[in-house]
């Protein structure tokens, strides 16, 4: 007759069945960081005096955060336990300290790296170095008269290496894609459809409503600003400037226009509808224009487009409408991603 | 110039401009759009390889009017052909089988803007494959970062979000670092496109100049790609990202993404610093130690987990670390098992990813252990096709995994003093594999009454049920389709192996 086992929850065979079913969870709370809502509240009066005391103010202080959030936002916004306590997890704050140090050893050790690397570099600015090639020098010699732009930059990067500035489009595109995925507000049933309701009435909290300073600074700053970024953008191709540069001052334009009259005044020429239809056009004009100029250029054909006289405005081939459309792009990418966070829509 | 050299640029600009377009689309439409055009670059893949097989030679395509180095150009050879058709192959069927997850998980008016991401990772990832030059190969890769995030947080669940924002943290310290390898070989270098720079660091190295630059070039890029594609002990973003996003997101960032950052280390490899050069700067025994401790670290962690998604996940650590093992070993035979590899895994993870799916359903959307008892039997197609990904997994004969094992096995014997530990990591590491997913296998052909799925009492809801675990038949085509993959791999290796010792010879 076989004998029973003592212990037999804890013998060897046992444990291994209650892995094989997984009962059991080995590094239950050890291999992942886990979000809030999952931690229990550190047991009150455990510890020294001192821990417990300034324990306690870091839960009032949060307390205070989350009734204060609360308030504006709604509750489903602050993580809270289930108890429905504020989190407050000991074994954090130590791997807090523990993390803060081994980051700074980590960062000297790697400032150390690099700073010995550039010991070692070529020096900056010598005329020998090896970054002194063909490569620069071509773009300076014959860059005028291969692509007819006056700015070398600007011929280099909407001509000679167009397929990079295009790549650099669609980064700022897809960025664009993220943002409005995280923030923008789509409200399907009745009570987000408040939450939006009550949010935007919160965002003349944070909107300077009539505020005369600010009113009369942006009626003459708006359309010089404006003014300024549309000329960097058409002038890419003669001086500093260019898509990205000029779309970011017409962008920084269109915010402050925003601050000082809300959004009732801009909804009026730039919705979500125009943002989107904006982007679409300049960056297929822009996928169809190179791909052509792509094809040509790869299959030896001529290209067909003149290059103009340089120093005019309408010259060098291209690189004006794509400069149009870089700063189309930019622009709009600035003032989405300003809207989104500001009250996620547009 | 024949017409079917223009496919490598025609496949990049198609997968872009129709995420570019898709802005504008409803969700449906935006997902026709994005399968078709999946199609579209799969099939002018496998022309591209067919040429270049044809012609037996590489080929530079010449972006706009202006010669590399002073224009933009890429670069298609039998490899290139190989990898971007079995990168189309693998994300079709990804998408293919995650459709209806995509429709659950994703609130309505924003599906659109997954298929954007997917489409334009899918542009970024051929570009990452087909680049001669080196800062176009930055550009897609801060595009491949971006889509990566996107698609972990559309599901927008609070352990997504999470997720997404330490995949963020990681993959930017992996593209600083390789930014930074980039500058500095273009100070010593002067050259970004990959023949030339390779020429200029050949007469550097000769010549003994700028020592140290060049070892931390080699270093710098080479902890940034595998930071970027999950190497131990870089992986800790893996198992939240695989394990909380939608499947298809994790089909593809398991399958492809990870492995389009090391198939751009391979090309930095060879033709930029020469492989002579990496085996002497020594930073391929850094990857081979920390290649042979992810698979075991990875594989410890996945037996730990009593969440099958994050089991899948870890398993995916121990992979790469397989990979990271062959291109450690640092000889040609090494290289070409870690390619292979790189095929056999992207098969069978999203194979694993797409099939559990049908496993989740069954059971009622729980994904642990105890609940997938006996769904197996309540969903036979997805439980197959999860038996077939374990067993390749595993290593088990006929299928994908067995070949890459003997492939890392044989290649090991050519390099003596790597060869004890490569083969005793290899047979650790199987056995670890095999104890976790024999678990999971066993647990999922055994009696529903022993787990804690109930199965409904009354006849509607059992109805019900049915219909919920009921595989749509693009889950169908895509399983089975995955399967298939995995028997060609592994039935069919030795013209793929000499395909890619062909496409490695072109990179020379």
């Amino acid at each position: 007759m076989s004998r029973l086992k003592e212990n037999y929850e804890n013998s060897r065979y046992r444990r291994f069945m209650r892995w094989m079913n997984g009962e059991v969870d080995l590094l239950d709370g050890v291999t992942d960081v886990r979000i809030p809502e999952e931690t229990e509240p550190a047991p009150a009066g455990h510890g020294a005096a001192g821990p417990v005391s300034s324990a306690d103010k870091r839960r009032a202080a949060l307390e205070a955060r989350r009734k204060e959030s609360e308030e504006i936002f709604g509750p489903e916004i602050w993580p809270q336990a289930a108890s429905g306590e504020p989190i407050f997890d000991r074994r954090l704050t130590v791997f807090r300290g523990v993390y803060s140090v081994m980051s700074v050893i980590l960062c000297a050790v790697i400032i150390w790296v690099f700073l010995w690397t550039t010991v070692h570099l070529p020096p900056f600015g010598g005329a020998d170095n090896p970054a002194n090639n063909e490569v620069p020098r071509r773009y300076i010699e014959s860059g005028l008269a291969e692509t007819g732009a006056v700015n070398f930059v600007t011929g280099m990067i909407l001509d000679y290496r167009a397929f990079d500035t295009f790549g650099e489009s669609c980064v700022l595109f897809i960025a664009s894609c993220c943002v409005l995925v995280l923030l923008r507000i789509d409200p399907v049933d009745e009570h987000s459809r408040a939450r939006v309701r009550k949010q935007q009435e919160n965002d003349r909290v944070f909107e300077p409503k009539n505020d005369v300073i600010l009113q009369k600074a942006a009626f003459i700053l708006v359309p010089l600003i404006l003014i300024f970024g549309i000329y960097i953008v058409l002038n890419g191709h003669l001086s500093p400037g260019g898509g990205f540069s000029g779309g970011a001052v017409l962008g920084s334009g269109l915010i402050l226009y925003l601050n000082a009259f809300g959004f009732q005044k801009t909804e009026r020429f730039f919705t979500e509808k125009v943002y989107r239809r904006v982007t679409l056009c300049a960056l297929t004009f822009y996928c169809l224009a190179k791909s052509y100029s792509f094809f040509t250029g790869a299959n030896h054909l001529e290209s067909g487009i003149p290059l103009g006289t340089p120093g005019a405005i309408l010259s060098s081939g291209l690189i004006l409408p794509l400069n149009i459309c870089v700063g189309l792009v930019v622009m709009c990418t600035m003032y989405a991603f300003y809207t989104l966070f500001r009250k996620g829509g547009m | 110039m024949s017409f079917v050299q223009n496919f490598p640029f025609f496949s990049i600009i198609i997968a872009m401009f129709s995420g570019i377009i898709s802005s504008v689309l409803p969700g449906k439409k935006a997902r026709a759009l994005s399968v078709a055009a999946i199609t579209v670059t799969t099939l002018m893949s496998a022309a591209v390889l067919g040429f270049c097989m044809g012609t037996g030679e590489s080929y530079t395509y010449m972006m706009g009017h202006f010669p590399a180095p002073w224009g933009n150009e890429i670069r298609a050879g039998v490899l290139e052909g190989l990898t971007a058709l079995l990168f189309g192959i693998v994300m079709f069927l990804s998408v293919l089988g995650g459709m209806r997850d995509v429709a659950e998980d994703i609130e309505p008016s924003k599906q659109n803007l997954f298929y954007i991401m997917i489409d334009l990772m899918l542009s970024s990832l051929l570009a990452l494959i087909y680049t001669n030059d080196l800062f176009t190969a930055y550009v897609f890769v801060e595009i491949n970062t971006i889509a990566g995030c996107g698609l972990i947080m559309v599901r927008q669940t609070g352990r997504s979000l999470t997720a997404a924002i330490r995949y963020m943290v990681m993959s930017s310290l992996g593209s600083g670092l390789f930014l930074i390898g980039l500058s500095l070989l273009y100070d010593v270098t002067g050259q970004l496109l990959m023949s030339p720079a390779r020429t200029a660091v050949e007469k550097i190295v000769a010549e003994g100049s700028y020592r140290i630059p060049v070892l931390v070039i080699v270093a710098v890029v080479s902890v940034g790609l595998a930071i970027k594609s999950g190497l131990f002990p870089f992986h800790s973003w893996i198992p939240d990202t695989y394990g909380y996003a939608t499947p298809t997101a994790s089909a593809v960032l398991s399958g492809l993404v990870s492995k389009g950052y090391i198939f751009l280390l391979i090309k930095f490899f060879y033709r930029v610093m020469a492989p002579l050069n990496v085996i002497h700067s020594h930073i391929v025994n850094v990857l081979f130690i920390f290649g042979v401790a992810g698979m075991m670290i990875g594989s410890l962690r996945a037996i730990m987990q009593t969440d099958t998604r994050k089991m899948i996940a870890y398993s995916s650590v121990a992979q790469i670390g397989y990979i990271y093992m062959g291109i450690g070993l640092g000889t040609q035979a090494g290289m070409i098992a870690a390619i292979f590899h790189i095929f056999a895994h992207a098969a069978t993870k999203a194979l694993l990813f797409i099939s559990s799916v049908g496993l989740y359903k069954a059971s009622g959307g729980k994904t642990d252990f105890l609940a997938l008892r006996g769904a197996g039997y309540r969903n036979r197609l997805a439980g197959i096709g999860f038996l077939v990904g374990a067993m390749s997994m595993v290593g088990f004969p006929m299928l994908s995994g067995f070949i890459s094992k003997l492939l890392f096995a044989t290649s090991a014997l050519q390099s003596p003093h790597k060869m004890l530990i490569t083969l005793i990591a290899l047979a650790v590491s199987t056995v670890l594999n095999a104890v976790y997913f024999l678990r999971l296998m066993i647990g999922l052909y055994r009696p529903a009454r022993s787990g804690t799925y109930v199965e409904p009492k009354d006849a509607k809801a059992r109805a019900e049920a049915g219909r919920e675990a009921a595989n749509p038949w693009a889950l169908r085509i895509s399983i089975v389709c995955f399967v298939a993959l995995n028997l060609i791999l592994g039935l069919f290796s030795q013209p793929i192996v000499r395909e890619i010792t062909e496409g490695l010879a072109m990179f020379e």
